[in-house]
């Protein structure tokens, strides 16, 4: 009974993510998993780096890319992250319904770019005969976007994870720290597709 | 309760003020883009000119990302930066021992 009375208290604190211990803890480990990805993804930057021009006589970056396609991915990926930070600002005046609403738009802009890049690979695929098999290009190509489109998968099961689970909940200081994870994690994914439409799409079209 | 009201009030007024700083980060950064997407899609500028560039902006957009989005400025985040600054320290070391490796 007090346990759960510690959870929901009358004023929300300014910050009910870090309001205890647990959330603390899940705001440092989170940050401490992001510190591991950027590792993880700069070593699937530098192998794609390190093989963009081994096409083994199939297409070339340039031949593939179509900047329109990327360019409205980047838009829903980088709208879905202000959308986050809605959610996460609604959060902090305690209004649960329109944090849930602006993590459902987020979570269907998520859903718009994870269909904009199923779309892409499937056109390279039967147009262009391009595969994870086709050549050392391909491979490093699919492994680094497609690592990418898995954490924005991922990121979505996470989403409706908590958000289900937490739908007749309402906020407290016990999902609040959930919530917002879920949102840092999201950034950091918008902050990784950044290098990848600058280093794969802008440079492969410029070079 | 009047107290509390009252500081309720206070904070929702300094949640605002931070949502506006969030909006003008977010205008600041679909800026940033679109200026990226018009310097490879018009084709004006050459290559030595145009990476270097791009880089720049997509750096000067992550930092935002990290500092307005993810909150880096604000207090409480010194083990936060240092993972994140460990992180990136390790991937320039990984991304450049990979580019030297094909560099002959």
């Amino acid at each position: 009974m007090s346990h759960d009375h510690s959870l929901n208290p009358e004023v929300m604190p300014q910050h009910p993510e870090k309001a205890t211990l647990e959330g603390k803890n899940k705001f440092l480990g989170l940050w401490f998993f992001l510190g591991g990805e950027t590792v993880l993804f700069a070593s699937l930057f530098g192998t794609y780096l390190a093989l963009k021009n081994s096409t083994a006589g199939g297409a070339t970056s340039e031949e593939l890319f179509g900047l329109e396609l990327v360019f409205l991915m980047t838009m829903l990926l980088l709208t879905s992250s202000l959308t986050s930070v809605y959610a996460m600002y609604h959060m902090k005046n305690n209004d649960f319904k329109k944090m849930q609403l602006w993590l459902g738009i987020t979570g269907l802009l998520g859903i718009g770019f994870l269909g904009c890049e199923i779309y892409e690979f499937y056109h390279y695929i039967h147009e262009f005969g391009f595969t994870f098999r086709s050549s050392a290009f391909g491979s490093a190509f699919y492994t680094l976007v497609g690592f990418h489109g898995g954490h924005v998968l991922f990121g979505l099961c996470w989403l409706s994870a908590i958000m289900i689970r937490n739908a007749k909940r309402g906020l407290n200081l016990y999902n609040a720290p959930k919530f917002n994870t879920f949102s840092l994690y999201w950034h950091f994914i918008d902050v990784v597709w950044v290098f990848i439409f600058t280093v794969v799409y802008l440079m492969g079209k410029v070079a | 309760m009047t107290n509390n009201t009252k500081s309720n009030e206070f904070q929702r007024q300094q949640n605002k003020e931070e949502m506006k700083k969030q909006l003008i980060t977010f205008a600041t950064m679909i800026l940033f883009t679109i200026i990226a997407f018009l310097i490879v899609g018009s084709g004006i500028m050459s290559k030595m000119l145009a990476i270097p560039l791009l880089l720049v902006l997509a750096l000067i957009q992550v930092a935002f990302q990290f500092y307005y989005f993810m909150h880096m400025k604000d207090k409480g985040h010194e083990l936060a930066s240092v993972m994140i600054y460990g992180g990136v320290w390790a991937a320039i070391l990984t991304v450049s021992a990979l580019s030297l490796v094909i560099w002959w």
